[in-house]
Order: structure tokens, then sequence, then C-alpha cells
């Protein structure tokens, strides 16, 4: 098994998000994170997938994912020619005397404080997955109280666009 | 002129070209049921959601049209989930139509609402719920569309109530649909259809294993041509039976777990694998790693999903069956100008032959014994009308009829493969009937199968539909009874039903048909002779059958398809052979599941 991640562009309606995210689970993948959000194209909205599953069991589903009617195209994202990205907001426990040194960790991940409360930061950080684990290590000791992902988004390197030919065409 | 909702969705299917709906009113599709008082669509009055569903598939068998299947909101939609699974497995064309409760109450657990759309999403090809009057044209152009392209199947419209009283702004019926998200596949890939041509060309032990896709598509002439131009032996698939003439003397038979002897063992010895509009489904398969072990496969399917699904694939064609044989024969008549040769097949056919021979159908009806379901089958086959329909159930008698009738053309074969719908026969026979009122069509069913929508010979009669429904009636869940004796040491559990209960020919008479008993094997034709010819009525008969009949071949489960077994003896054989520690345990990979 491995971590692959699919881009899914489909049209905005109502019901997509469960025909996509029902053929996951009908083969019983768990998908590890989604993000969803509209693209520069009207009407086309775009799902971010990352999901834990072997390549043969994977191409079957990404084959039932095509024949949805409103999903118009999908890619799976090569890690090596991706730029991909999460944003995290951690509420981190920081009391007046240690709250200088989560700032400072905060600051070498170049992630920001966004909020300060008496005993409390929140601090949001965008970056690769592994840097914001990273991160999170650093943090645990004075006390994470919440940790929200926004899941990842991911775009491939380069000139080339997946919103752009003929399966868009219609809709554009 | 103003149009209201419901007037829209009845505009729209005389526009899609329906001739006749099967259906069942109810609260929130009432407003529908209006104006199809003022248009020429005929409406057939289920006595159930399901009955209305199967009727849908029947009809769509028969004719290669779309059906379609009205209910009612909550339980008139749920009710359709069975035939919709069905026709989603066997890919058949139907479209439903399903009231919803008022847009305002959607979602609020109002009386007779069900999420129709969320419970049917995985048994549809696709479904909506229409939120406005003006996409009610749009909606429904797109699901004849969606439901009879590509792969077909079943496409739901749930409309909500105040959306069929609705008035629209602008009545819009597309001429051509355009889905940006929709559009398959129909010619085949030409270097890919090249290689097949070549790989054919190649093999010495080539088999075509064409599926139901060769009906779906219409496929069978050009079928036969390319097997008749370079003599390839053709099995049929449960879903395929009439899509190669049974007569035909490269027809080897069906296929898979009760096929015919020499079908199954073509394929697990061939060195090819032509698999046509086929989905190497389990029941063909059987133990997947030991399936036809040594065969190259070319598999061509309209649904690229299936391409390499079970079995790993050496040339892939997506496209329209149809459309790729065509491909196919140009491909080889230019490899032909190249002065190509094809691969001696006489060994293979010498082989083939001999099988044939060696390996026939068997049943043994003593004229003084119990009356076998297999002599009703071959009386049948006998003298029912050339271009007779056969629609079964689901169990031993549809392997019966699969096996032991001749099936010469698409379409005259009907049931239910993939989902193994009990109670598919009675209502798909009546949709059968009413899309060719000009065939003779013959159910064939089994009284457990029966018993699971009887109900819909009321409306048979009611709405003269004329079918010959016959019974093989052995008191027993025949299949069910046929694996615990087999696997369960003959430790029968919940199987008897009982022949006498329903009285069948009293039920007939009841429900407004014609009911006739046959108890011997000596008045069998007798029997057919009498109900073939009532023809204004349907027709009920009661053939009084040995429970004790098992169905043979059979592969047991986990089996490899080389461990077909012909008979009861031969299975009596190996299981001794096996309990002295020869020869594998029959029932170790357990009952079929």
């Amino acid at each position: 098994m491995a971590k692959h991640t699919l881009s899914v562009l489909v049209e905005n309606r109502p019901g997509v998000l469960a025909r996509v995210a029902g053929l996951f689970s009908r083969r019983g993948f768990n998908i590890d994170s989604l993000a969803v959000g509209p693209t520069e194209v009207a009407d086309v909205s775009r799902m971010t997938i990352v999901v834990d599953a072997a390549a043969q069991p994977l191409e079957q589903v990404t084959k039932q994912l095509n024949k949805l009617v409103n999903v118009l195209k999908i890619v799976e994202l090569d890690d090596a020619a991706t730029v991909s990205r999460e944003l995290w907001l951690v509420k981190v426990q920081a009391s007046p005397d240690v709250r200088a040194q989560v700032i400072e960790i905060a600051s070498v991940f170049r992630a920001s404080v966004v909020d300060v409360d008496h005993d409390s930061v929140v601090v949001e950080a965008t970056g690769s997955t592994d840097k914001l684990e990273a991160m999170v290590r650093l943090l645990s000791p004075y006390g994470v109280r919440e940790l929200v992902r926004s899941g990842l988004i991911a775009v491939g390197r380069g000139g080339k666009s997946i919103t752009e030919g003929r399966a868009l065409r219609l809709t554009a | 002129m103003e149009m209201t909702g419901a007037q829209a969705v009845i505009r729209s299917l005389e526009l899609a070209g329906v001739e006749v709906v099967f259906g069942h009113p109810g609260g929130a599709i009432l407003p529908a049921y209006d104006p199809m008082l003022d248009s020429p669509i005929r409406h057939v009055l289920a006595r159930h959601e399901q009955g209305a569903g199967h009727m849908a598939e029947g009809y769509a068998h028969a004719t290669g049209r779309v059906g379609v299947a009205i209910a009612t909101s909550g339980p008139g939609g749920t009710n359709l989930v069975t035939p919709l699974a069905d026709a989603m497995m066997d890919s058949v064309p139907i479209v439903a139509i399903t009231g919803q409760v008022a847009t305002s109450a959607v979602g609020g657990d109002a009386f007779q609402e069900a999420d129709i759309t969320g419970i049917t999403m995985p048994v549809t090809k696709h479904n909506e719920m229409v939120t406005t009057p003006d996409r009610i044209p749009g909606a429904i152009a797109e699901a004849f569309h969606i439901a009879s392209t590509g792969r077909k199947g079943p496409v739901l419209i749930d409309i909500p109530k105040d959306v069929l009283g609705a008035t629209l702004t602008r009545f819009e019926w597309p001429e051509r649909v355009q889905l940006p998200g929709y559009k398959p596949t129909v010619r085949g890939h030409s270097k890919m259809v090249r290689e097949a041509a070549e790989t054919i060309l190649a093999a010495r032990r080539p088999v075509i294993y064409a599926g139901g896709g060769i009906v779906a598509s219409g496929a069978h002439e050009v079928l036969r041509r390319l097997a008749e131009r370079l003599e390839l032996p053709v099995v049929t698939t449960l879903m395929a039976r009439g899509a190669f003439p049974d007569s035909h003397p490269q027809h080897l038979g069906m296929p898979g777990m009760h096929g015919h002897w020499t079908a199954v063992t073509a394929l697990q010895k061939a060195d090819l694998l032509i698999g046509l509009g086929t989905r190497f489904d389990d029941r063909v398969t059987g133990k997947l790693d030991a399936f036809a072990p040594n065969a190259k496969v070319i598999h061509v399917d309209v649904d690229p999903a299936e391409i390499g699904k079970n079995k790993p694939v050496d040339v892939p064609i997506v496209g329209d069956v149809g459309t790729v044989l065509e491909q196919l024969l140009e491909a080889l008549d230019a490899l032909d100008g190249n002065g190509a040769t094809q691969a001696d097949t006489s060994e293979w056919w010498t082989t083939l032959r001999t099988w044939l021979d060696e390996h026939p159908l068997r049943h043994d009806q003593q004229p003084d014994g119990p009356l076998k379901p297999q002599t009703v089958m071959r009386a049948i086959d006998a003298m029912r009308a050339e271009d007779s329909i056969i629609v079964t159930g689901v169990g031993q008698h549809q392997m019966w009829a699969s096996q032991l009738i001749g099936y010469e053309r698409p379409r005259g074969w009907i049931n239910s493969g993939g989902a193994g719908t009990m109670g598919f026969c009675v209502p798909a026979a009546i949709g059968a009937k009413v899309g060719r009122p000009e065939a003779q069509v013959i159910a064939v069913d089994g009284d457990g199968s029966f018993q699971m929508t009887l109900q819909e010979l009321a409306c048979a009669a009611t709405e003269r539909v004329p079918v010959v429904f016959t019974v093989l009636n052995n008191g027993v869940l025949g299949m069910v009874r046929q694996w615990q004796e087999l696997f369960y040491d003959r430790r029968f559990s919940q199987i008897d039903l009982g022949q006498d209960v329903p009285d069948l020919v009293k039920l007939a008479d009841a429900m407004g048909a014609v009911g006739f008993r046959c108890e011997e094997a000596g008045e069998v034709e007798a029997t057919l002779e009498k109900a073939f010819a009532v023809g204004d009525r349907p027709v009920l008969v009661d053939f009084r059958v040995d429970p004790e009949e098992k169905v043979f071949p059979m592969i047991p489960a986990g089996q490899s398809n080389d461990s077909i077994i012909e008979s009861m003896d031969e299975w009596n054989e190996r299981k001794a052979a096996a309990e002295r520690g020869e020869g594998e345990d029959l029932t170790a990979g357990g009952p079929p599941s």
C-alpha cells in the first residue's frame, strides 16, 4: 500500500461528493484527506483526495470514478512533479513563561501566530505534510489542544494545466 | 401554452419515444398520473413497484429500447431498488421516475419520504433529484441518453410533488444531449484492433467468449461473420444466450458454474480468449487464478472499468463491441492483403468435436418415474414458436432453461444474471410480452421464485397480457436444497414450500388466468399444447417435478473449472475418492456463495 494523490475535477452538483466518497468506501478504502473547492472554471470543483491503496485496486476505483457522469477528469499526481500543501491550525497550550518559545518554534517553520490568549496561542502553518508534522512534534511537549488540518491540496509543476482541454470545454 | 411539471414529465416521455410505462401511482407522483390520461402512452398497472421495475427490464430486454418504471415517493421508490440493482448488474437500459415529497419537506422525515437518490446511488448508472420544473425535460432527456448509450443501465429521476405542480417558464427539449463528463468510447483503438487481429490469426486454440454486450450492442451478426470467417469456436454466457445460434456447428454452449462441459473446458484449454462484451464474472471463471491458465486474453468492452478488472488482459480494447468487430474484420482484410495466414486450428477442432460427442447433457427420465424438469424443458424447446421469448426466474429452473432450450437469436432469452433476483420471471415476462406482443412469451419459473412476485398474474390478466407461465414445481427451494444436499450432508434447512400451497390451478383461476397441471412425463406435450392454444389470456401451468433432481454440470465453489462434475454419480465417485485421500475435497471451498 502506498499513498496516492488524486485530483478529481467534478461538476459542482448536489450529491457529487457523496458519489465520489461512496466509490472509495464501497471498496473499503480509507480516504486519508479530502479537500474540495471551486476552480477558475465556473461550475467546476476540484477535489484533492489522498488515499492509501495498492496500485491495482486504485486503478479500478479511478476507472469507476471516471464513469460518474458528474466527474470530468481525474489525474493522479506524481509526488516528484507536484507542489502539495496543507494548512494547519494548531492551538497550543502556552502560558506566558513559555509563550516566547512556542512563537519561536512557529517562526522557525515560517508559521504565524494568529491568536493569543492567557495560556494559549493558535499557530497557522502551511507547507508539506512532513514539515507540518515536524512542527507539531516540537510543539507537542507544550500541549496541543486542537489540531485542524485543511487536507492536502496539490498542483502539478510547470505550465501545463489539468483544467484545460476537451473534458471541460462544454462547461467553460 | 402554460405547462406544469407533471405535464412536462409526460410530454418528455412522449418526446423520448416512450409508448408504454410500467408503474404504480401514489401520493407524491399523483400529479403525473393526471396528464397521463391525455397521452397516447400506455400505462401498465403493476401490483407492486418491484413488478413495475422488472416489467420495464423485461420490456428493455425484449425490445432493446429503454423501459420506464414509475413509482411514488418513499416505499414506492424503495420497492424499485431491487429492479434497479438488477438492471445495473445486467446493463439493462431503464429509466425510473419517482415522486418525492415537496421540496420544502425534503429531509424532514415527511410522510412517505425516502432519500431515494441517496439510496439508489450505488445501484444506478446515474440519478438526479429535479428541483425546478424547467429542468424536467433536460433531466429526462439526459436520463434516456445515459441509460441507452455506452454500457447501458438504470437511471432514476426523482421529482418533488411541488415541482410536478409548478408551472414551467419554458419547456425546452434538447435535440442533442451534451454532458461534459459522459462520453462513452465507441471506436476501438486502431493499433489495438490490429494487434487483436494478428493475435487471433496466430492462435491455435482460440475461443470467442461472448457476453451480454453482444446482445446490448446488436453485434450478433458481425460476431457471426467473424466467427465463420476464421472458424472460431464460440461460447455464449448466461447473458448472451442466443447471441450466437445454439444450433451453429461452431457453438460450444454456455460456460460457467452450470455450463456445458465443452464450453467450460474449451476456455480452460484455450491459448486465446476473445472476450467480447463480457466481464469475466466469477460464475464463469470459477477460481480466478486457475481460469484459462494458458490463454492470452483479448478483451473488448465498452466499459473501461471492466478491462482487466478480474483477469489480466493482453490486448485491451475499449469500445462498442459491434463497432470494434467491424474494425477487426477490416483489420483482417488488411492483413489478408499482406498475405497473412491463420495458424492451423484443425487439431483444436478435432478435440472440441470429440468433447462435444463425449459430453452431452444427460438426464434420466424413466417412463413411470417422477417427472424430470429437463423433460419439460426439452418439450418446451420442441414445441415453442420459432420466434418465442423465454423468460426465467432464478434458481435450478433457470439453469435448466438456459442449458436445454435452444436459443437461435438475441433477445429470445431473458433472465436475471448478475444479481440473481428471484421473482424476476413473472413481471419480466409481462414486460417482454407488452414490448413484443406478436411474439410467443413463455415464462419458465420455479415455485420459489414464482411466489416472490406471483401477484403480477393479476396484472397480466387485467392488462390482457397472454404470457404462458410455466412453473417447475418441486415443492422446495431447489437450488438451496441442492447445495444443502451436496455441501451440508443432506441437512435440509428451510427449503420446503410444499407442492400444493398455493394450488397453482386454483390460483390461476383466482387470478384470471387459465390453469393446467401436469404430473407425468407422458402428459407434458399434451399439456403444453393446451397451454399454447389459449392465446388470449395468461396461462399458468403447474409442472409437478422431481425435487431430487439436481443441476449438472456443476463446478464446486472455490474450485478450478477443471473440476467440473457432470452427474450425481460422478460427484459420489469423486467424493468417495477424496475421502480415501485420493483427489481434492469437493466441498473444501464451501457451498457456492
